[in-house]
Protein backbone atom coordinates (compact mmCIF):
# COMPACT_ATOMS: atom_id res chain seq x y z
CA UNK A 1 0.00 0.00 0.00
CA UNK A 2 1.70 3.20 -1.28
CA UNK A 3 2.07 5.83 2.19
CA UNK A 4 -0.31 8.68 0.03
CA UNK A 5 -3.39 6.24 -0.02
CA UNK A 6 -3.64 5.88 3.69
CA UNK A 7 -6.32 7.59 4.95
CA UNK A 8 -5.10 11.03 6.67
CA UNK A 9 -7.26 10.17 9.72
CA UNK A 10 -5.15 7.60 10.90
CA UNK A 11 -2.16 9.79 11.00
CA UNK A 12 -3.71 12.61 12.41
CA UNK A 13 -4.96 10.08 15.34
CA UNK A 14 -1.73 8.66 15.63
CA UNK A 15 0.09 12.03 15.81
CA UNK A 16 -2.40 13.00 18.21
CA UNK A 17 -2.30 10.16 20.67
CA UNK A 18 2.23 11.41 20.79
CA UNK A 19 1.22 15.23 21.17
CA UNK A 20 -1.44 14.31 24.09
CA UNK A 21 1.35 12.95 25.57
CA UNK A 22 4.28 15.32 25.03
CA UNK A 23 1.47 17.50 26.80
CA UNK A 24 0.90 15.57 29.76
CA UNK A 25 4.48 15.13 30.26
CA UNK A 26 5.55 18.82 30.23
CA UNK A 27 2.43 19.96 31.98
CA UNK A 28 3.74 17.78 34.52
CA UNK A 29 7.34 18.80 34.07
CA UNK A 30 6.34 22.33 34.49
CA UNK A 31 4.17 21.60 37.96
CA UNK A 32 5.52 18.80 39.82
CA UNK A 33 7.92 19.54 43.02
CA UNK A 34 10.69 19.94 43.59
CA UNK A 35 11.16 21.81 40.34
CA UNK A 36 14.94 21.04 40.50
CA UNK A 37 14.17 16.88 40.23
CA UNK A 38 12.39 18.03 36.62
CA UNK A 39 15.12 20.41 35.33
CA UNK A 40 16.09 17.75 32.35
CA UNK A 41 12.13 16.91 31.85
CA UNK A 42 11.53 20.20 31.65
CA UNK A 43 14.12 20.80 28.72
CA UNK A 44 13.14 17.26 27.04
CA UNK A 45 9.47 17.85 27.26
CA UNK A 46 9.84 21.40 26.22
CA UNK A 47 11.40 19.44 22.43
CA UNK A 48 8.69 16.79 22.42
CA UNK A 49 6.14 18.94 22.39
CA UNK A 50 7.18 21.21 19.99
CA UNK A 51 7.92 17.96 17.64
CA UNK A 52 5.05 16.15 17.88
CA UNK A 53 2.79 19.53 17.03
CA UNK A 54 4.66 19.80 14.46
CA UNK A 55 3.85 16.27 13.09
CA UNK A 56 0.27 16.77 14.55
CA UNK A 57 -0.10 19.82 12.18
CA UNK A 58 1.87 18.19 9.57
CA UNK A 59 -0.82 15.18 9.32
CA UNK A 60 -3.64 17.78 9.60
CA UNK A 61 -2.20 19.07 6.40
CA UNK A 62 -1.82 16.03 4.78
CA UNK A 63 2.09 16.62 4.60
CA UNK A 64 2.81 13.34 6.25
CA UNK A 65 4.98 10.72 4.10
CA UNK A 66 6.01 8.31 5.92
CA UNK A 67 4.21 5.17 7.52
CA UNK A 68 2.07 2.95 5.78
CA UNK A 69 -0.59 2.90 9.35
CA UNK A 70 -2.80 -0.22 9.97
CA UNK A 71 -5.10 -1.35 7.53
CA UNK A 72 -8.41 -2.89 8.74
CA UNK A 73 -7.18 -6.66 7.52
CA UNK A 74 -3.90 -5.97 9.29
CA UNK A 75 -5.68 -4.95 12.50
CA UNK A 76 -8.11 -8.28 11.78
CA UNK A 77 -5.29 -10.12 11.48
CA UNK A 78 -3.62 -9.59 14.52
CA UNK A 79 -6.17 -8.65 17.11
CA UNK A 80 -6.55 -12.89 17.63
CA UNK A 81 -2.73 -12.80 18.30
CA UNK A 82 -2.73 -9.33 20.34
CA UNK A 83 -5.18 -10.28 22.84
CA UNK A 84 -3.84 -13.87 23.39
CA UNK A 85 -0.31 -12.22 24.02
CA UNK A 86 -1.95 -9.10 26.35
CA UNK A 87 -3.70 -12.20 28.26
CA UNK A 88 -0.71 -14.16 28.28
CA UNK A 89 1.47 -11.07 29.83
CA UNK A 90 -0.84 -8.97 31.95
CA UNK A 91 -3.22 -11.74 33.61
CA UNK A 92 -2.09 -15.35 32.53
CA UNK A 93 1.58 -15.10 33.27
CA UNK A 94 1.26 -13.86 37.18
CA UNK A 95 -1.94 -15.94 38.04
CA UNK A 96 -1.70 -19.35 35.98
CA UNK A 97 2.17 -19.38 36.62
CA UNK A 98 4.87 -18.75 33.92
CA UNK A 99 5.20 -22.45 32.61
CA UNK A 100 1.27 -23.06 32.17
CA UNK A 101 0.62 -19.45 30.53
CA UNK A 102 3.49 -20.20 28.16
CA UNK A 103 2.09 -23.31 27.33
CA UNK A 104 -1.48 -22.32 26.42
CA UNK A 105 -0.20 -18.80 24.85
CA UNK A 106 2.02 -21.15 22.78
CA UNK A 107 -0.36 -23.44 21.83
CA UNK A 108 -3.27 -21.21 21.22
CA UNK A 109 -1.05 -18.76 18.97
CA UNK A 110 0.92 -21.12 17.28
CA UNK A 111 -2.48 -22.82 16.57
CA UNK A 112 -4.14 -19.74 15.32
CA UNK A 113 -1.37 -18.95 12.89
CA UNK A 114 -0.38 -22.17 11.89
CA UNK A 115 -1.46 -22.82 8.16
CA UNK A 116 -1.62 -26.47 8.57
CA UNK A 117 -5.98 -27.39 8.12
CA UNK A 118 -7.29 -27.02 11.26
CA UNK A 119 -9.49 -29.93 10.35
CA UNK A 120 -6.84 -32.26 10.31
CA UNK A 121 -5.62 -34.63 13.87
CA UNK A 122 -2.23 -35.00 12.48
CA UNK A 123 -1.60 -31.36 12.34
CA UNK A 124 -3.39 -31.00 16.33
CA UNK A 125 -0.67 -33.99 17.17
CA UNK A 126 2.40 -31.76 15.96
CA UNK A 127 1.11 -28.93 17.15
CA UNK A 128 0.89 -30.17 21.23
CA UNK A 129 4.24 -31.95 20.74
CA UNK A 130 6.12 -28.81 19.28
CA UNK A 131 4.49 -26.71 22.63
CA UNK A 132 5.80 -29.88 24.94
CA UNK A 133 8.67 -29.53 23.22
CA UNK A 134 9.22 -26.23 23.59
CA UNK A 135 7.76 -25.97 26.99
CA UNK A 136 9.94 -29.29 28.61
CA UNK A 137 13.26 -26.72 26.67
CA UNK A 138 12.04 -23.49 28.61
CA UNK A 139 11.59 -25.67 31.99
CA UNK A 140 15.05 -26.94 31.56
CA UNK A 141 16.68 -23.65 30.68
CA UNK A 142 15.36 -21.63 33.21
CA UNK A 143 14.23 -23.77 36.16
CA UNK A 144 16.53 -26.64 35.67
CA UNK A 145 19.87 -24.45 34.35
CA UNK A 146 19.73 -21.15 35.11
CA UNK A 147 17.61 -22.00 38.32
CA UNK A 148 15.07 -18.87 37.55
CA UNK A 149 12.46 -18.28 39.94
CA UNK A 150 9.18 -17.84 38.39
CA UNK A 151 5.39 -17.30 39.32
CA UNK A 152 3.86 -20.95 39.79
CA UNK A 153 0.34 -21.54 40.59
CA UNK A 154 -1.15 -24.05 38.33
CA UNK A 155 1.26 -27.41 37.97
CA UNK A 156 4.32 -26.02 37.80
CA UNK B 1 30.15 -16.81 -0.60
CA UNK B 2 33.40 -17.67 -0.36
CA UNK B 3 35.23 -14.63 -1.42
CA UNK B 4 32.23 -12.97 0.80
CA UNK B 5 33.23 -14.43 3.93
CA UNK B 6 37.20 -14.14 3.26
CA UNK B 7 37.01 -10.19 2.54
CA UNK B 8 34.27 -9.66 5.60
CA UNK B 9 36.93 -11.69 7.51
CA UNK B 10 40.42 -9.17 6.54
CA UNK B 11 37.48 -6.22 6.56
CA UNK B 12 36.77 -7.24 9.89
CA UNK B 13 40.42 -7.79 11.61
CA UNK B 14 41.37 -4.37 9.76
CA UNK B 15 38.80 -2.59 11.52
CA UNK B 16 39.06 -4.16 14.54
CA UNK B 17 43.44 -3.37 14.69
CA UNK B 18 42.44 0.00 13.61
CA UNK B 19 40.18 -0.17 16.70
CA UNK B 20 42.94 -1.15 19.29
CA UNK B 21 45.37 1.77 17.92
CA UNK B 22 42.75 4.15 17.94
CA UNK B 23 40.82 4.11 20.79
CA UNK B 24 43.31 4.82 23.92
CA UNK B 25 44.44 7.90 21.52
CA UNK B 26 40.90 9.57 21.30
CA UNK B 27 40.21 8.12 25.50
CA UNK B 28 43.47 10.68 26.50
CA UNK B 29 41.68 13.49 24.11
CA UNK B 30 38.46 13.09 25.81
CA UNK B 31 39.98 13.60 29.36
CA UNK B 32 39.14 17.25 28.08
CA UNK B 33 35.67 17.22 27.82
CA UNK B 34 33.98 18.37 30.92
CA UNK B 35 29.97 18.00 31.86
CA UNK B 36 28.67 20.50 28.97
CA UNK B 37 30.70 18.63 26.44
CA UNK B 38 29.34 15.31 27.58
CA UNK B 39 25.89 16.76 27.74
CA UNK B 40 26.04 17.88 23.88
CA UNK B 41 27.76 14.54 23.12
CA UNK B 42 24.67 12.14 24.17
CA UNK B 43 22.29 14.81 22.47
CA UNK B 44 24.26 14.48 19.68
CA UNK B 45 24.11 10.52 19.76
CA UNK B 46 20.40 10.76 19.79
CA UNK B 47 20.46 13.49 16.76
CA UNK B 48 22.69 11.79 14.63
CA UNK B 49 20.77 8.82 15.18
CA UNK B 50 17.05 10.32 15.15
CA UNK B 51 17.80 11.98 11.68
CA UNK B 52 20.33 9.49 10.01
CA UNK B 53 18.50 6.06 11.15
CA UNK B 54 14.75 7.51 10.16
CA UNK B 55 12.99 8.10 7.28
CA UNK B 56 11.43 11.28 8.32
CA UNK B 57 13.79 13.69 10.69
CA UNK B 58 10.73 15.13 13.02
CA UNK B 59 9.93 11.81 13.25
CA UNK B 60 13.76 10.52 14.55
CA UNK B 61 13.73 13.19 16.29
CA UNK B 62 10.74 12.94 18.64
CA UNK B 63 11.50 9.00 19.11
CA UNK B 64 14.96 10.48 20.29
CA UNK B 65 12.87 12.39 22.72
CA UNK B 66 10.31 9.91 23.97
CA UNK B 67 13.60 7.86 24.54
CA UNK B 68 15.43 10.78 26.81
CA UNK B 69 11.52 10.52 28.21
CA UNK B 70 11.45 7.28 29.16
CA UNK B 71 14.76 7.46 30.44
CA UNK B 72 13.86 10.24 33.19
CA UNK B 73 11.09 7.97 34.66
CA UNK B 74 11.79 6.55 37.91
CA UNK B 75 13.03 8.19 41.07
CA UNK B 76 15.38 11.52 40.60
CA UNK B 77 18.97 10.49 41.51
CA UNK B 78 20.09 14.03 43.43
CA UNK B 79 16.50 14.64 44.88
CA UNK B 80 15.20 11.17 45.01
CA UNK B 81 12.08 13.00 43.95
CA UNK B 82 9.36 10.42 42.26
CA UNK B 83 9.08 11.03 38.47
CA UNK B 84 6.66 10.03 36.10
CA UNK B 85 5.74 6.60 38.29
CA UNK B 86 1.85 5.77 37.31
CA UNK B 87 2.16 2.50 37.78
CA UNK B 88 3.91 0.39 40.36
CA UNK B 89 5.73 -1.67 37.33
CA UNK B 90 7.76 2.24 37.01
CA UNK B 91 9.27 2.16 40.33
CA UNK B 92 12.70 1.63 39.69
CA UNK B 93 12.38 2.96 36.60
CA UNK B 94 12.72 0.79 32.58
CA UNK B 95 15.42 -1.39 33.38
CA UNK B 96 17.05 -1.44 29.89
CA UNK B 97 17.44 -4.87 29.00
CA UNK B 98 13.61 -5.48 29.36
CA UNK B 99 12.97 -1.94 27.50
CA UNK B 100 15.10 -3.83 24.30
CA UNK B 101 13.17 -6.94 24.60
CA UNK B 102 10.12 -4.74 24.29
CA UNK B 103 11.02 -2.59 21.59
CA UNK B 104 12.83 -4.50 19.13
CA UNK B 105 11.44 -8.32 19.69
CA UNK B 106 7.68 -7.64 20.22
CA UNK B 107 7.02 -5.56 16.84
CA UNK B 108 8.06 -8.25 15.25
CA UNK B 109 6.04 -10.74 16.79
CA UNK B 110 2.98 -8.63 16.24
CA UNK B 111 4.35 -8.15 12.79
CA UNK B 112 4.13 -11.81 12.19
CA UNK B 113 0.87 -11.92 13.94
CA UNK B 114 -0.35 -9.30 11.15
CA UNK B 115 0.45 -11.64 8.28
CA UNK B 116 -2.06 -14.06 9.65
CA UNK B 117 -1.53 -17.85 8.26
CA UNK B 118 0.70 -17.43 5.99
CA UNK B 119 2.47 -20.03 4.50
CA UNK B 120 5.55 -19.19 2.67
CA UNK B 121 8.79 -19.04 4.29
CA UNK B 122 11.98 -17.54 3.50
CA UNK B 123 13.20 -19.54 0.52
CA UNK B 124 16.94 -20.58 1.06
CA UNK B 125 19.14 -20.43 -2.11
CA UNK B 126 21.35 -23.54 -2.62
CA UNK B 127 24.85 -22.17 -3.15
CA UNK B 128 27.46 -24.22 -5.24
CA UNK B 129 30.44 -25.06 -2.98
CA UNK B 130 33.72 -23.97 -4.27
CA UNK B 131 36.93 -24.25 -3.07
CA UNK B 132 38.39 -21.95 0.34
CA UNK B 133 41.99 -22.32 -1.57
CA UNK B 134 40.72 -20.94 -4.98
CA UNK B 135 38.73 -17.76 -2.96
CA UNK B 136 41.76 -17.11 -1.68
CA UNK B 137 43.23 -16.94 -4.94
CA UNK B 138 40.96 -14.33 -6.19
CA UNK B 139 41.19 -12.14 -3.00
CA UNK B 140 44.95 -11.49 -3.60
CA UNK B 141 44.24 -11.30 -7.27
CA UNK B 142 42.97 -7.90 -6.47
CA UNK B 143 44.69 -6.05 -3.53
CA UNK B 144 43.06 -2.61 -4.95
CA UNK B 145 39.63 -3.63 -4.08
CA UNK B 146 40.23 -4.84 -0.53
CA UNK B 147 42.08 -1.75 0.26
CA UNK B 148 39.74 0.15 -0.86
CA UNK B 149 37.11 -0.97 1.00
CA UNK B 150 39.14 -1.32 4.02
CA UNK B 151 39.93 2.07 3.80
CA UNK B 152 36.68 3.29 2.80
CA UNK B 153 35.01 1.24 5.75
CA UNK B 154 37.38 2.66 8.60
CA UNK B 155 36.76 6.05 7.37
CA UNK B 156 33.08 5.54 7.30
CA UNK B 157 32.72 3.31 10.24
CA UNK B 158 34.04 6.57 12.46
CA UNK B 159 31.39 8.77 11.42
CA UNK B 160 28.07 8.34 13.57
CA UNK B 161 25.39 6.85 12.77
CA UNK B 162 26.55 5.57 8.82
CA UNK B 163 25.98 1.51 8.60
CA UNK B 164 27.09 -0.91 6.72
CA UNK B 165 25.36 -0.49 4.02
CA UNK B 166 26.53 2.94 3.16
CA UNK B 167 30.11 1.88 3.57
CA UNK B 168 29.54 -1.15 1.30
CA UNK B 169 28.31 1.19 -1.28
CA UNK B 170 30.80 3.49 -1.04
CA UNK B 171 33.14 1.42 -1.41
CA UNK B 172 31.35 -0.52 -4.00
CA UNK B 173 31.27 2.87 -5.93
CA UNK B 174 35.01 3.98 -5.74
CA UNK B 175 36.19 0.66 -6.75
CA UNK B 176 33.85 0.61 -9.96
CA UNK B 177 35.62 4.05 -10.41
CA UNK B 178 39.17 2.66 -10.23
CA UNK B 179 38.88 -0.25 -11.88
CA UNK B 180 39.87 -1.23 -15.60
CA UNK B 181 36.51 -3.81 -15.96
CA UNK B 182 33.62 -1.64 -14.65
CA UNK B 183 30.72 -2.94 -17.17
CA UNK B 184 31.67 -6.53 -15.84
CA UNK B 185 30.18 -4.84 -12.18
CA UNK B 186 26.85 -5.71 -11.09
CA UNK B 187 27.11 -8.90 -12.27
CA UNK B 188 28.70 -10.30 -9.55
CA UNK B 189 33.03 -9.53 -10.58
CA UNK B 190 34.99 -10.56 -7.49
CA UNK B 191 36.08 -6.74 -7.00
CA UNK B 192 32.62 -5.39 -6.22
CA UNK B 193 31.87 -8.53 -3.77
CA UNK B 194 35.37 -8.03 -2.00
CA UNK B 195 35.36 -4.25 -1.54
CA UNK B 196 31.96 -3.96 -0.73
CA UNK B 197 32.26 -6.73 1.63
CA UNK B 198 35.60 -6.16 3.05
CA UNK B 199 33.90 -2.45 3.86
CA UNK B 200 31.00 -3.54 5.67
CA UNK B 201 33.10 -5.39 7.95
CA UNK B 202 36.07 -2.65 8.44
CA UNK B 203 33.32 -0.36 9.30
CA UNK B 204 32.27 -2.38 12.93
CA UNK B 205 35.69 -1.87 14.28
CA UNK B 206 35.89 2.25 13.62
CA UNK B 207 31.99 2.41 14.60
CA UNK B 208 32.80 1.69 18.14
CA UNK B 209 35.59 4.09 18.76
CA UNK B 210 33.30 6.72 19.57
CA UNK B 211 31.35 4.28 22.04
CA UNK B 212 34.35 3.22 23.85
CA UNK B 213 35.96 6.50 24.21
CA UNK B 214 32.66 8.96 24.46
CA UNK B 215 30.17 6.87 25.18
CA UNK B 216 28.57 7.53 22.26
CA UNK B 217 26.98 5.04 20.45
CA UNK B 218 27.65 5.33 16.71
CA UNK B 219 24.95 2.58 15.39
CA UNK B 220 21.78 0.91 17.08
CA UNK B 221 23.88 -2.13 17.53
CA UNK B 222 26.38 0.34 19.55
CA UNK B 223 23.83 1.42 21.54
CA UNK B 224 22.79 -2.24 22.38
CA UNK B 225 26.55 -2.97 23.43
CA UNK B 226 26.13 0.53 25.22
CA UNK B 227 22.96 -0.81 27.53
CA UNK B 228 25.24 -4.00 27.88
CA UNK B 229 28.02 -2.86 29.77
CA UNK B 230 26.20 0.29 31.94
CA UNK B 231 24.16 -2.72 32.98
CA UNK B 232 27.36 -4.18 34.02
CA UNK B 233 28.41 -0.43 36.06
CA UNK B 234 30.75 -0.16 33.46
CA UNK B 235 30.56 3.63 32.03
CA UNK B 236 32.24 3.88 28.76
CA UNK B 237 34.25 6.84 28.24
CA UNK B 238 37.57 8.15 28.95
CA UNK B 239 38.52 6.86 32.15
CA UNK B 240 37.59 3.63 30.81
CA UNK B 241 40.93 1.96 30.14
CA UNK B 242 42.33 3.26 33.10
CA UNK B 243 39.89 1.73 35.29
CA UNK B 244 38.10 -1.53 33.37
CA UNK B 245 41.33 -2.13 31.63
CA UNK B 246 39.98 -6.19 32.11
CA UNK B 247 36.78 -5.50 30.11
CA UNK B 248 37.78 -2.60 27.64
CA UNK B 249 40.45 -5.11 26.26
CA UNK B 250 38.23 -8.22 26.72
CA UNK B 251 36.19 -6.25 24.77
CA UNK B 252 38.22 -5.76 21.33
CA UNK B 253 40.23 -8.72 21.79
CA UNK B 254 36.80 -10.71 21.64
CA UNK B 255 35.71 -9.10 17.98
CA UNK B 256 39.01 -9.68 16.75
CA UNK B 257 38.19 -13.68 17.72
CA UNK B 258 34.10 -12.87 16.48
CA UNK B 259 35.77 -11.86 13.10
CA UNK B 260 37.86 -15.33 12.71
CA UNK B 261 34.61 -17.39 14.10
CA UNK B 262 32.48 -14.99 11.58
CA UNK B 263 34.68 -15.99 8.88
CA UNK B 264 34.85 -20.08 9.95
CA UNK B 265 31.05 -20.13 10.89
CA UNK B 266 30.25 -18.93 7.40
CA UNK B 267 31.94 -20.68 5.64
CA UNK B 268 30.94 -24.08 7.02
CA UNK B 269 27.73 -23.91 8.87
CA UNK B 270 25.77 -20.56 7.28
CA UNK B 271 24.46 -22.88 5.10
CA UNK B 272 22.85 -25.36 7.35
CA UNK B 273 22.32 -22.10 9.68
CA UNK B 274 19.67 -19.99 7.11
CA UNK B 275 17.47 -22.94 6.70
CA UNK B 276 16.18 -21.00 10.18
CA UNK B 277 15.02 -18.73 8.12
CA UNK B 278 12.68 -21.49 7.10
CA UNK B 279 10.70 -22.02 10.38
CA UNK B 280 7.31 -21.05 10.37
CA UNK B 281 6.54 -17.65 11.15
CA UNK B 282 3.45 -19.03 13.44
CA UNK B 283 5.74 -21.08 15.43
CA UNK B 284 8.59 -17.96 15.30
CA UNK B 285 6.19 -15.54 16.92
CA UNK B 286 5.09 -18.39 19.77
CA UNK B 287 8.44 -18.76 20.30
CA UNK B 288 9.82 -14.93 20.54
CA UNK B 289 7.00 -14.20 22.48
CA UNK B 290 7.54 -16.67 24.94
CA UNK B 291 11.08 -15.70 25.40
CA UNK B 292 11.07 -12.16 25.34
CA UNK B 293 8.69 -12.91 28.79
CA UNK B 294 11.26 -15.34 29.79
CA UNK B 295 14.38 -13.22 29.24
CA UNK B 296 12.34 -9.92 30.34
CA UNK B 297 11.52 -11.57 33.89
CA UNK B 298 14.75 -13.28 34.93
CA UNK B 299 16.79 -9.82 34.56
CA UNK B 300 15.13 -8.49 38.20
CA UNK B 301 12.75 -11.56 38.48
CA UNK B 302 9.85 -8.58 38.36
CA UNK B 303 6.51 -8.89 36.51
CA UNK B 304 6.79 -4.91 36.20
CA UNK B 305 9.57 -5.83 33.67
CA UNK B 306 7.56 -8.36 31.59
CA UNK B 307 4.57 -5.61 31.52
CA UNK B 308 6.96 -2.77 30.94
CA UNK B 309 8.17 -5.32 27.91
CA UNK B 310 5.13 -6.05 26.51
CA UNK B 311 3.79 -2.46 26.78
CA UNK B 312 6.57 -0.40 25.06
CA UNK B 313 6.49 -3.39 21.97
CA UNK B 314 2.85 -2.51 21.41
CA UNK B 315 3.24 1.04 21.30
CA UNK B 316 6.35 0.71 19.18
CA UNK B 317 4.90 -1.74 16.99
CA UNK B 318 2.00 1.40 16.20
CA UNK B 319 4.74 4.32 16.20
CA UNK B 320 6.82 2.11 13.31
CA UNK B 321 3.78 1.05 11.31
CA UNK B 322 3.23 4.96 12.02
CA UNK B 323 6.68 6.53 10.39
CA UNK B 324 8.46 6.25 13.69
CA UNK B 325 11.75 4.60 14.52
CA UNK B 326 13.22 2.12 17.24
CA UNK B 327 16.49 3.09 17.32
CA UNK B 328 16.63 6.50 18.16
CA UNK B 329 14.10 5.57 20.85
CA UNK B 330 16.63 3.47 22.32
CA UNK B 331 19.88 5.67 22.02
CA UNK B 332 18.06 8.16 24.11
CA UNK B 333 16.89 5.57 26.45
CA UNK B 334 20.24 4.36 26.90
CA UNK B 335 22.09 7.96 26.87
CA UNK B 336 18.80 9.66 28.75
CA UNK B 337 20.72 8.92 32.33
CA UNK B 338 24.44 10.01 31.10
CA UNK B 339 23.31 13.36 29.21
CA UNK B 340 20.79 13.95 32.50
CA UNK B 341 23.80 13.69 34.98
CA UNK B 342 26.27 15.56 32.85
CA UNK B 343 23.15 18.70 32.52
CA UNK B 344 22.72 18.82 36.34
CA UNK B 345 26.61 18.38 36.96
CA UNK B 346 26.85 21.36 34.35
CA UNK B 347 24.10 23.36 35.61
CA UNK B 348 25.87 23.00 39.33
CA UNK B 349 28.98 24.31 38.41
CA UNK B 350 27.17 27.00 35.75
CA UNK B 351 25.13 28.32 38.38
CA UNK B 352 28.17 28.55 40.40
CA UNK B 353 30.36 30.66 38.05
CA UNK B 354 29.17 32.45 34.60
CA UNK B 355 25.62 30.95 34.81
CA UNK B 356 23.70 28.07 32.29
CA UNK B 357 23.68 30.28 28.48
CA UNK B 358 27.56 30.90 29.12
CA UNK B 359 28.59 27.60 30.61
CA UNK B 360 26.19 25.38 27.86
CA UNK B 361 26.54 27.47 24.62
CA UNK B 362 29.97 29.12 24.53
CA UNK B 363 33.50 27.18 24.46
CA UNK B 364 35.36 26.29 21.21
CA UNK B 365 34.52 22.30 21.91
CA UNK B 366 30.70 23.57 22.97
CA UNK B 367 30.03 25.50 19.98
CA UNK B 368 31.83 22.51 17.41
CA UNK B 369 29.22 20.24 19.37
CA UNK B 370 26.55 21.97 18.73
CA UNK B 371 27.35 22.96 15.57
CA UNK B 372 27.96 19.30 14.69
CA UNK B 373 23.82 18.52 15.84
CA UNK B 374 23.11 21.94 13.52
CA UNK B 375 24.64 20.01 10.77
CA UNK B 376 23.54 16.54 11.20
CA UNK B 377 20.29 17.70 11.38
CA UNK B 378 20.12 19.95 8.51
CA UNK B 379 21.97 17.57 6.66
CA UNK B 380 19.03 15.09 7.15
CA UNK B 381 16.58 17.95 6.26
CA UNK B 382 18.21 18.52 3.02
CA UNK B 383 18.24 14.34 1.60
CA UNK B 384 15.21 13.96 2.66
CA UNK B 385 13.75 16.66 0.48
CA UNK B 386 15.75 15.71 -2.02
CA UNK B 387 14.61 12.36 -1.66
CA UNK B 388 11.18 13.47 -1.94
CA UNK B 389 11.68 15.32 -4.46
CA UNK B 390 13.29 13.01 -7.03
CA UNK B 391 10.10 10.55 -5.59
CA UNK B 392 7.77 13.44 -7.42
CA UNK B 393 9.55 13.66 -10.40
CA UNK B 394 9.21 9.61 -10.41
CA UNK B 395 5.63 10.09 -10.24
CA UNK B 396 5.10 12.75 -12.71
CA UNK B 397 6.99 10.78 -15.50
CA UNK B 398 4.82 7.88 -14.43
Amino acid sequence: MSDMSLPRLQHIVASASVMIVGIWVTYLSYTQQPSEAFLFPRLISTVFVILAIWTFAKACLGWTKVGSGVSGIVFLRMLPGLFVMLVYVFWAAKNLGFYTATALAFFLLYSLYDPAPHNSARSWIKRILVTACFIAVMYGLFALLLKVFTPREVFF
Amino acid sequence: LQLSFLSSAVGGIFGVLLLIFLTPLLAEWALAFGPSHLFWLAILGVTVIGTLDSRSVVKGLLSGCIGLWLATIGFDDIMGAQRFIFHDALGGGINIIAALIGLFAIPQVISMFAQGRHRDGAEVLQVRKHSIIAAMRELLRFPRALVIGMSTGSIIGLIPGVGGQIAGLVAYDQTKKFSPDRAAFGKGHPEGVISAEAANNAMVGPSLVPLLTLSIPGSPTAAVLLGGLLIHGIFPGSDLFDNHPDVAWTFINSMLVGQVLMCLFGLYIAGVAARVAQVPQSLMAALVLGLAVFGSYSVQSSMGDVYVMAALGIMMYFLERFGFSAAPLVLGLILGPIAESNFIQGSMIANATDGMMAYFLTGPLNLFLIAVVIASITYSVWMELRSRRYVSKEEVMV
